[in-house]
Order: structure tokens, then sequence, then C-alpha cells
């Protein structure tokens, strides 16, 4: 089954979405997703949506599930890398994305999470394996 | 128009493809030729491209309405030739000559095909004349359109180059605006600040309204929805230069701006932009 | 280059939302329409395929180029035997959804577009024709 790889980067976990994604695997993502955050105690997760070229209103309400689902488990959530054109059309289209916290890429991302967590800068080696 | 006679044109165009074209050939190169554009064969070239998608257009019949499908391919040879030829140097009366003298020539066909029959050789020559005059003025538009096109492309450049998005440090841009806003400049001002954080990597824009004498709704509305794109990328704007008359106006149009940030000059907005990018100023230890 | 002026895609699943998605940006990359232009358009039509399937019971969306070369658009129909929708002006104001979430998107595709068009009968289907104009 397709699958969306979800990547640890020290306590942080890194999803990077690539594909197009259809109901399915929004919806496996969403199982691998909150099983990878309570097995590694992650408190922080990047969706790294830099490949994306279209959001609909569909791919916005999963990202904001995503992030309602980690903060009920204790961990927040940075979607970076939108495309301005895709932001562009977001907010024509009406969609908010409130709840949800936006950097522009892995990297600021990362600081964002930091802060959230009120954690001192590369407090952690950030060491990369998959999970 | 008589309506139910069936055009004898498609069959004529069939049958005598080969002497239409030589004829029509003959009278552009005694008439309209312009060898120093083109040169003969191209002008040949275009002729029979030209009569051969006539032909096939005209076989369903249909005769007066340019704008079906079936004429399609023959609009678009035309718009192809058009813009060959407004680059090579022809005028678009020049271009729409081109079509026109073909009428002669059929014209002649018609007169030899029906002879006597008087009615039916001026229903033809109408359906013949209204048809070259739709192409005809076609290529004109043609010509009018690409010239508007390239205006319009002079007058984008211009405008990206007239309002540059700045970088004033790292992870913050500046743009500063001046003049009147129209909604299609703030769009593009808008697009290329936002592409601008992404390639320059800056969490932080800062919009400088001080010269824009005038802000309307659409332009407040096109402001908020940069900042709101802007902040869904994640990057914060702040917006300065508000004029005490904007600031009325704004509040008047009952445009909302409480959850953007707005500071009075660009300096202020300067200053808070590098506290939220985490830098200090201090003054140097040694000031001579 | 597009050969045809018309093509008709059928969207009996979530891989078909995604072949519509693909085939509307081609088109709108042939027209020549800017990257955000496109990309307006082709969310549009993401929003309505999808719920063609999951609303509309599944059904067809028809491509379109109309105009002339001197002033061309895109042109996309849905259309599905489904339930139909109650009641339209609700179905268009934003947030409004009987699926949960934020709604059908139908309030939103109508400000990507130039033209939008609706049609729907309870118990027999709807019809929603978006234009971009280029």
């Amino acid at each position: 089954m397709e699958r969306i790889p979800i990547l640890k980067m020290g306590e942080f976990l890194l999803v990077s979405i690539q594909v197009e994604m259809h109901d399915q695997l929004a919806l496996t993502l969403q199982d691998d997703l909150t099983t990878m955050i309570t097995r590694t105690n992650a408190r922080g997760v990047l969706i790294d949506i830099s490949a994306l070229d279209i959001v609909d209103s569909f791919i916005g309400r999963t990202l904001g599930d995503i992030a309602a689902m980690a903060r009920i488990l204790d961990a927040e959530t940075v979607v970076v890398g939108m495309q301005p054109a895709v932001a562009i059309t977001l907010v024509e289209l009406g969609v908010s994305l409130s709840g949800v916290r936006t950097a522009l890429n892995v990297e600021k991302g990362m600081e964002r999470l930091r802060d959230a967590l009120g954690l001192a800068a590369g407090s952690r080696a950030d060491d990369l394996s998959t999970a | 128009m008589i309506q139910n006679y069936r055009s004898k044109i498609p069959e004529i165009l069939r049958n005598r493809e080969e002497e239409l074209l030589s004829a029509w050939t003959e009278a552009q190169l005694t008439s309209n030729q312009r060898p120093d554009l083109m040169t003969e064969s191209e002008m040949r070239q275009q002729s029979k491209e030209f009569l051969n998608l006539l032909r096939r257009a005209a076989q369903n019949g249909n005769l007066a309405d340019i704008s079906t499908p079936e004429w399609s391919e023959l609009c678009d040879l035309l718009a192809d030739i058009s813009r060959t030829r407004a680059l090579q140097g022809f005028s678009p009366v020049e271009m729409a000559t081109f079509v026109f003298s073909f009428k002669q020539v059929l014209f002649e066909h018609l007169r030899q095909e029906l002879g006597g029959d008087v009615e039916a050789l001026a229903s033809e020559i109408w359906s013949a004349s209204v048809l070259l005059d739709s192409l005809g003025l076609y290529t004109t538009e043609i010509y009018q359109k690409s010239r508007e096109a390239t205006i319009q492309r002079q007058q984008q450049e211009l405008l990206e180059l007239s309002t540059p998005v700045v970088r004033l440090w790292d992870s913050i841009v500046a743009v500063p605006l001046i003049g009147t806003l129209d909604s299609a400049r703030t769009q593009i001002v808008m697009e290329s600040l936002l592409q601008r954080i992404v390639d320059t990597g800056s969490s932080v824009a800062i919009i400088d309204i001080t010269g824009v004498p005038v802000v309307d709704t659409l332009v407040a509305q096109h402001l908020l929805k940069t900042v709101a794109a802007a902040r869904l990328m994640g990057a914060e704007c702040i917006i300065s230069g508000i004029r005490p008359q904007i600031a009325q106006t704004i509040v008047h149009l009952g445009v909302n701006l409480t959850d953007v940030v707005t500071k009075a000059d660009l300096s202020s907005a300067f200053a808070l932009a590098l506290q939220r990018t985490g830098f200090v100023v201090t003054r140097a230890q040694n000031r001579p | 280059m597009i050969s045809q002026r018309r093509e008709t895609l059928s969207i009996l699943s979530a891989e078909d939302v995604v072949r519509v998605r693909q085939k509307v940006r081609e088109w709108a990359v042939a027209l020549g329409f800017s990257l955000v232009e496109q990309t307006k358009l082709v969310t549009a039509a993401s929003e309505l395929a999808r719920n063609t399937f999951a609303y509309g019971g599944g059904g067809a969306v028809q491509l379109e180029i109309v105009g002339n070369t001197l002033h061309l658009g895109l042109r996309l129909t849905f259309e599905d035997r489904g339930p139909g929708i109650a009641d339209v002006e609700l179905a268009l104001k934003d947030g409004y959804s009987t699926g949960g979430g934020l709604g059908m998107g139908l309030g939103g595709s109508r400000r990507l577009v130039n033209e939008f068009e609706i049609e729907s009968r309870m118990g027999e289907g709807t019809r929603v024709t978006i234009t971009k104009w280029k």
C-alpha cells in the first residue's frame, strides 16, 4: 500500500508530501503519524508541502486535522514550504488553516517548534533516521 | 440572401484550387507583393496554405460565421501569418490586402462558373464578399491584439522594475509602494513580494505605503489578502507609512485591519522586524 | 498542444479526482494561463470534482476551450446524477457543510473563476459550469 514516509529528526517528526494526496492516503497518513508520535514521544511535527502545487479544502482539512490530533497527543505541528500561488488561492478559497502554524522552510519550521516548546536552539543533536 | 440556395463556392474551391492559386499569386505579384519584406516563394506558400484551409473550412456550407469550429484551423493560420508578417514589418493594411486580393480572383471564377444566372451570381458574390471581409478584418484584429500584448508586456516589465522588493536584512524584505495603486498593479506587486519572500527565505515583509496618496476598497482588500497569504506561507507582514487620511478612509470603508501589524513609518517597522527575527542593534564600543 | 477543443473525463473514484486535476493543469498550461490563474482553476476543479465524487455519487467533467484566438477561455462542466442540492444559496455560503469540515467548497470555488453556473434538482442531479478567461 502506498504510504507517505515519516522521518525522525531528533525529537521531531518530518513528513514530506510529494505525491497527489487522495482520501485513502490522507487517512493512512493520519493513522501513521498519530501512531509514530505516541511511539517516539515526539513533541513536534513538521509537514513539508513545498512539492504541492495544489492545496484544496480537503487537503486543508487534512492538515488541520493532523495538527489537532497532534496537539491532543502533546505535539506541536508546523506546516512549511507553501508555494505563493497556493497561498494566494487558499486565501481566495476562504481556507484559513487557523490552528496550524506555518513557516517558510524546514529550518525555520524547526526554530518555530523549538520556540513553541520553549526549547533552547540546538539543545538536542538532530539526527536523521528513518522511523 | 437566398436561404435555401446552396452556395457553389465550396465546389469551386474544390475543383479549381490550382487555377485559383496561380491567378491569385499572379495578382499579388503585380499589386501588393512586398519583395523587400518577403520572397515570392514564401508568398506562394502562404497563399497555398490559405487556399487549402479555406477549401476545407468551406465544405460544411457555412460561409457566414467564421467563429464556428470548422473555421478555427484557417483562423489559426491567419493568426500565424499575421504575426509573422507583423514582425517582418508589414502594415495591418498590407496584411488585410493579402486576404482581400483573393476576392477579385474568386469573383472572376464565379462569373465564369455561373455566367448568365444573374441572381445566383449576385448571391454568390455577396457570400464571397462577406466571408473574405470577415477573414480580412480578423487579421486586423489579430495585429492589434498582438500590439496590445507587446505594450502590456512592456508595461509589466516597467512595473516590476519600478516596485522593487528590497532585502533589508537577513530574513527581512521591504517593498516601498509609490504612486497610485490600481487593482492590476497591486496584484502584480503582491505576487512578486510573495515570490521574493520565498526566494530570500524572509520571515518578515514590510509593505510601506508612505508614497501612496489614495487607498480604495479594492486595494485595501488586495493588501489584506497579501498579508493573509504571507501568513499562510509562514511570514509576517508589517504595513508602514499609513498617513492620517488613509487611516480615516480605511475605517470609513469598514476594512478590518485588526490582525495586521501597522507602524507609522518604515524605520519603526524595520526596528520591529529586527526584534521579531531575533536581532538586537547595539552601538559599537569604541566610537571616535 | 491540445488537438481537440473538448474532452470528457469520468469521475468515479478518488483517483479520478487526481486525474481531473492533472488534465485541467495540462490544458491550462497549454492555453498559457499564468501560474496563479492555473492554480486557481485547478483548485476549483479539484473542489468540484471531489463534490461530484463524494456527494454526487460519481459523474463526469467536460473540458472545453471556448472563445477564439483573441479571447481564449477554459470551460469545465461537472455533472452528476446524485441526490441534488436542496438549497443552492445556502450551499454557496462559506462554511456550509453537511459532511463536516469546511463545506462543499462551492462558494470558494466561485471566487476562483470568472463565470460560475449551477443547476441542481432534488433526486435528479447537479450540474456546475465554471469558466476562466485568459
